[in-house]
């Protein structure tokens, strides 16, 4: 077997995802190459090179593989893929929108989100927003895959793969970048943050939001909120936290004023440590909760902020 | 510009699934089943093209089993023109129901297609880049705006830690992200004149292709069971338990 793994990378370093997806591939078995695509791309091939496990770092260094867009990037990889049994990538928004195209290029059918190898053709997925875990089988020649990262331990940097240059460069008069507007907050995003603190509808308004501020500054947490308060209208659709909104896994998820709804859990629920605030104990956040207490939110969270 | 918003029929997003006893699939049976909040998103921002003049005519199209035709009648009500049904009662994932939507698109030879970036049942996340894939067009995926300008498409796609801006030609295929539109509701009459609209039937073999999937679901599992943890009295106690017990804060 041998496995093609798709390097991620942003601002020209390569993005640590990647070496929980070669972890992967090391638990399906066989030689590791990494495709490294992009313009100006050699520094990030160097450091793809050093990745424990790695055989192979083969590089597409052009203007037409700037910004990973779909068109340009499915097309190298399905041109490669005939030298390959799996191709996986992380399950960002790169490899969400590259690798369907590349399966549908190879008619293969695509595995999403991986969170567990049983073996070379069969994985653990979740479903329904992680409610369910499906074990699936591929039984396509060439298994297209994209990888949760916290599913996979990284590899370490022991590495020291060859690197050689492909040459082909694929045709695209089809879509061409604009512009990128990546967020400029100091606060990490949410679905990477390593603490998270969520507000509900108990917040009683969008103002009060600010009230978490304080709290998320002293832990360096990302702020989220239920549907129930983004229907409300407190605050924007970017921050729902749920089955609609974004699934986040952190270390430290602190609910305030979140009764617990089925979707939000859906959220969240796979977080390490989970703290709810509310004044209603018969809250079924209290159910999923680590540490609950049962006060009004607009007493608790000051003191907690002076605390930390 | 003739749209197609493709939909697809899932469990309401408010319903807490169960597994079967067998571990053979979530049960589904006596569940309430409704339009995938996606979809939903995909037919809103159909009309709303055809509000602006920009759609000529919108087609809502699904391709499942018959009780997806309640899915096609939604579309409807919220403003779609007709509707076309594939019908199958197999386990369709992604790639079949890619095949399926191609054979559509060759048909109908719409300016646009709009599809959920994914259903809230298999979270595939897939298909409308596998529809692009197989008509050979370009993909805008995970939308949150989408501006037709003459003969070009431009779309402002939800990325990892911001927004990207991307220019595509048409025809193309656009997947919805949530903050693309907040849907209506639909309104009695509409729902009224929706049962009038008409709704083509088409089988998998008539459009001459195979929707079953090579990926066998051998298991499915609840997850792992959340216990509930402990009450704590106070702010205090919280703190030392974050520090002290779970070692979460320092």
């Amino acid at each position: 077997m041998s496995i093609l793994v798709l390097a991620e990378h942003h601002d020209g370093a390569l993005a640590g995802a990647t070496a929980h997806v070669v972890a992967a591939a090391q638990q399906i078995g066989g030689d590791i190459d990494v495709l490294v695509a992009g313009e100006g791309v050699s520094a990030i091939a160097e450091a793809a090179a050093r990745l424990g496990g790695v055989s192979k770092v083969r590089v597409a260094d052009h203007a037409a593989y700037a910004h990973l867009l779909a068109e340009p990037t499915a097309a190298l990889i399905a041109e490669l893929a005939g030298d390959y049994s799996h191709v996986l990538a992380t399950a960002s928004t790169t490899g969400k929108n590259v690798l369907p195209r590349v399966a549908a290029l190879k008619d293969v059918a695509q595995i999403s989100e991986i969170i567990a190898v049983e073996s070379a053709d069969t994985f653990k997925r979740p479903i329904y927003a992680g409610n369910a875990i499906a074990t699936v089988q591929s039984e396509d020649a060439l298994k297209v895959i994209t990888v949760r990262a916290t599913g996979f331990d990284a590899v370490g940097e022991s590495g020291s793969a060859s690197i050689e240059a492909v040459d082909f460069v694929a045709d695209n008069t089809q879509s061409t970048f604009v512009k990128e507007a990546l967020a400029q907050s100091d606060r990490p995003e949410l679905g990477a943050a390593k603490v998270v603190i969520s507000g509900g509808r108990g917040m009683g308004s969008g103002d009060n939001f600010t009230l978490l501020e304080g709290i998320a500054d002293k832990l360096g947490a990302a702020i989220g909120a239920s549907r129930a308060a983004v229907d409300a209208g407190f605050v924007p659709n970017d921050m729902q936290v749920g089955q609609t909104g974004k699934i986040v896994a952190p270390d430290l998820y602190i609910a305030v004023g979140i009764s617990g709804a089925i979707q939000h859990l859906a959220g969240m629920k796979d977080s390490k440590v989970i703290v709810a605030i509310n004044k209603d104990e018969e809250a079924p956040i209290f159910q999923v909760a680590d540490y609950g207490l049962v006060a009004d939110l607009f007493e608790a969270v000051p003191e907690l902020e002076q605390q930390l | 510009m003739k749209v197609l918003a493709a939909v697809k029929r899932v469990i309401d997003y408010n319903v807490k699934i169960r597994v079967k006893p067998d571990n053979s699939d979530v049960d589904l049976t006596n569940v309430k089943m409704a339009l995938n909040p996606f979809c939903e998103i995909a037919v809103e921002e159909a009309v709303r093209l055809k509000e602006k003049g920009v759609a000529s005519e919108i087609v809502a199209v699904t391709v499942g089993p018959k009780a997806a035709q309640e899915q096609l009648r939604t579309a409807l009500a919220l403003g779609a023109d007709r509707a076309i049904h594939v019908e199958t009662d197999e386990r369709v994932e992604s790639l079949g129901a890619a095949k399926a939507l191609a054979r559509l698109v060759e048909e109908e030879q719409p300016g646009l297609v709009i599809l959920g970036k994914q259903a809230i049942d298999t979270d595939n996340n897939q298909t409308g880049q596998m529809l692009a894939a197989l008509t050979g067009l370009p993909q805008g995926t995970f939308a949150s705006e989408v501006k037709v300008e003459g003969e070009t498409l431009q779309v402002t796609r939800e990325i990892d830690g911001g927004l990207q801006t991307v220019e595509l030609s048409l025809p193309a295929i656009v997947t919805t992200d949530l903050r693309l539109n907040e849907p209506r509701y639909a309104k009695l009459p509409d729902i009224m004149k929706a049962k009038k609209k008409p709704m083509d039937v088409k089988s998998p073999a008539e459009l001459g292709i195979e929707v079953a999937s090579k990926v066998k679901l051998l298991k499915v599992e609840p997850p792992a069971e959340r216990q509930g943890g402990v009450k704590v009295g106070s702010v205090d106690e919280l703190v030392d338990k974050l520090k002290n017990e779970a070692k979460v804060i320092s």
